[in-house]
């Protein structure tokens, strides 16, 4: 273990190298790459890295990218490749296509905004917007997620009670190239955090049709167990923070993490570095005397319904604040959560830092303020902090 | 399929224990897909091999999940996918030391159209796949709509009236990447295309296959006349049979006679081509033209074998 200073680009492309490096004494590692701003220099760092038994492809589109970690880890090869927005929409058909193959590739994603209009800065609507492909989905809120929550996908993706793949979105610029100190493990380590790959359905020599024809009954079932897959994540994420905490002495994020809600009667629930600045929001609130508190929504696929309506038990007033729209509905994290604030709270929906607006802790605190002296619920607002 | 067959080409002991398309298919009678099946498996024999079939009828003559009418490993992709698949594919194999060939079993639409991207850039980094393109000119299992392959003046539910343009030149493209082998094979020809699927499954590198494949629904032709209207196809010129190897030497495989019969008769058997929708002249001028770039690009293959003069001069100091 050693600390370093780097950005989340380059945590990301270290952790699937020393991920990769892990798989040695497996069938080892492959990789497809295409670049796209603000992913390239996670790319860029795993292309100029010595993996043994390793390889990566530099293709010619994000469709490929998918398709050629497809292949890796249909012949039982841990695999990753990383992207962003309208990467990612090109991509779709094959992120689709890894999820229902059942495969655990492990996938970065840079959340930008989609275009056109062009524009380079966080959104989440992009990675969102692929949340039903049947993929695993955690937001990072700080470079050490980076390095920490790519291992967790790795060792959940691959459990052999999953065989989901895992997609890591985290904040354009405001991570991606913003250089934090982090811990870095050593190969060791992640050697003994990270087990050889053993995939079940791998393509062998043995005739075999994967992916072909299913007819209702069988779609029905096979959906039924990817369903069941997702479900176990809960018990199996949480086995795997244990894990992790013995190899290398700190705990990955929970699914959810709450921030001085005990004695909450207001709470602002966000995604991504939005939930660093509601906790400093919080803090200044509470000075103020309101009893504010904050979570974040780190696991959003599957959805930690259980876990999210518990901390907001006994809360009045909750913000949803999404850094994404849907146009003709409202914020999609609102859209999933609002359900499950107590029966009688009051759920207001705002939408802060569209297009990589910077959201700081002033612009919470406001809304914390109009959140307190709000008669009832409205509909979703687009607080402009640009 | 244990029998001896072609003429003693294809030998007993070469012969796979089972055929790569086995009984239970759902292809229809005279495909020419099912005799490229055929032809494949006696080429391949007992090397273990790995499929890559993007949609296309290929695929859906597998049958559904959990059946499979296939008797090697098949990996269903996306339609635009099967190069990057194979890649995949292709890449673990070599990194785990294992022998196993990787194959691409594409269609005209997988292949011209939207797979055409993801085949360049395989090709480009030369990948060590095999990709065969089995052409039937048209959209198959979507109930025949045009491609990119189908022929000028053949009538398809998108092209009502008959196409106003003709197809690409796919060997072209293929070999202009400068790889290691890109041929056209003929089914009606036998010894040459055994040979060629040999030759190929045994190179490094990417390899390019492109197969005439008669589809007697989309054609509107007999199925029995699939092997004829080859025939007919590669007699008049209108099928060139060729192979280009490494991108720069081309070989013309089998010679046509250039007959206007056969060519009338290739046209008259298939009622997607109506006549008053097509002109023979216009095809025969097309079939002049793309002969007389092939002999001239098959001569200067000749003229290859010639060293060149040393470069003059010395090296630039930098």
């Amino acid at each position: 273990m050693s600390t370093q200073l780097m950005t989340a680009n380059h945590a990301a492309g270290l952790a699937a190298t020393l991920a990769g490096r892990a798989n040695r004494r497996g069938r080892g590692f492959g990789s497809g790459v295409y670049p796209i701003t603000p992913q390239t220099e996670c790319i860029e760092f795993l292309c100029k890295q010595d993996i043994e038994k390793g390889h990566v492809v530099r293709v010619e589109s994000e469709h490929s990218a998918m398709a050629v970690c497809i292949g890796f880890s249909m012949a039982g090869l841990r695999a990753y490749t990383a992207s962003s927005s309208n990467g990612l929409a090109y991509m779709t058909e094959n992120v689709f296509a890894a999820g229902f193959y059942r495969l655990p590739i492990v996938m970065m994603a840079v959340n930008r905004t989609m275009g056109p209009p062009w524009n380079i800065w966080v959104d989440h609507g992009d990675t969102l917007m692929l949340r039903d492909a049947g993929w695993i989905q955690l937001y990072c809120e700080d470079n050490q997620d980076l390095m920490d929550l790519s291992l967790m996908c790795f060792r959940v993706a691959e459990d052999p009670r999953i065989l989901v793949p895992a997609m890591l979105g985290q904040d354009a610029f405001v991570l991606s190239h913003t250089i934090m100190q982090i811990e870095v493990p050593d190969q060791a380590q992640v050697d003994r955090f990270l087990p050889p790959l053993d995939l079940p359905h791998r393509l062998t020599d043995q005739p075999r049709t994967v992916g072909g024809l299913d007819f209702p009954h069988e779609i029905e079932q096979h959906r039924e167990h990817h369903a069941a897959a997702m479900n176990r994540v809960f018990e199996v994420y949480a086995e795997a923070q244990d894990a992790f905490e013995a190899v290398f002495g700190r705990r990955p994020a929970d699914p959810v993490v709450p921030y001085r809600l005990d004695d909450a009667e207001l709470a602002l629930v966000s995604m991504g570095t939005t939930a660093s600045t509601a906790r400093a929001a919080v803090d200044e609130a509470r000075r103020k005397g309101i009893r504010a508190g904050s979570l974040r929504v780190n696991l959003f696929r599957p959805f930690p319904e259980r876990q999210l309506a518990a901390q907001l038990a006994g809360i009045e007033r909750v913000a949803i604040l999404d850094r994404d729209l849907s146009p003709g509905m409202g914020g999609i994290l609102w859209g999933e959560s609002r359900a499950l604030a107590p029966r009688d709270a009051l759920v207001q929906n705002y939408m802060l830092g569209l297009g990589g607006g910077d959201v700081r802790p002033e612009h919470l605190v406001a809304v914390i303020d109009d959140l307190a002296g709000l008669e009832r619920a409205g509909a979703p607002i687009i607080q402009e902090v640009a | 399929m244990n029998e001896p067959a072609l003429g003693g080409i294809a030998q007993r002991a070469q012969d796979r224990p089972e055929p790569i398309l086995r009984p239970g298919n759902t292809n229809c009678g005279g495909c020419g897909m099912s005799i490229g099946w055929q032809f494949l498996s006696r080429a391949v024999a007992h090397e273990p091999i790995q499929i890559v079939i993007p949609a296309c009828c290929g695929i859906v003559t597998a049958g559904p999940y959990p059946y499979s009418a296939y008797g090697a490993p098949i990996l269903a992709s996306t339609f635009a996918s099967a190069a990057a698949m194979a890649t995949g594919l292709s890449q673990a194999a070599r990194l785990n030391g294992e022998a196993t060939r990787v194959l691409c079993w594409a269609g005209d639409g997988g292949t011209y159209d939207i797979g055409m991207a993801t085949l360049s850039a395989a090709a480009e980094r030369n990948e060590n796949i095999l990709y065969i393109c089995y052409d039937n000119e048209i959209y198959g299992n979507t109930g025949g709509q045009r491609s990119s392959a189908t022929p000028l003046g053949a009538v398809t539910t998108t092209t009502p009236i008959g196409k106003e343009v003709g197809k690409k030149d796919i060997v072209g493209i293929m070999a202009a990447h400068g790889i290691a082998y890109a041929a056209s094979l003929s089914l009606a020809h036998p010894d040459d295309a055994m040979r060629k699927f040999r030759h190929c499954l045994d190179l490094e590198g990417f390899r390019f296959l492109h197969i005439l494949s008669p589809c007697p629904t989309g054609w509107k032709s007999e199925p029995a006349d699939g092997v004829q209207l080859l025939r007919l196809a590669v007699s008049s010129g209108l099928y060139p049979v060729i192979e280009v190897f490494d991108g720069e030497r081309t070989v013309i495989n089998v010679e046509p006679s250039f007959s206007y019969e056969d060519l009338a008769t290739y046209f008259a058997a298939q009622a997607r081509f109506k006549r008053e929708r097509y002109s023979l002249e216009a095809v025969a001028a097309r079939i002049q033209r793309n002969w007389r770039r092939l002999r001239v690009q098959a001569a200067a293959s000749a003229a290859l074998a010639e060293p060149l003069p040393e470069p003059a001069g010395a090296p630039l100091a930098v």
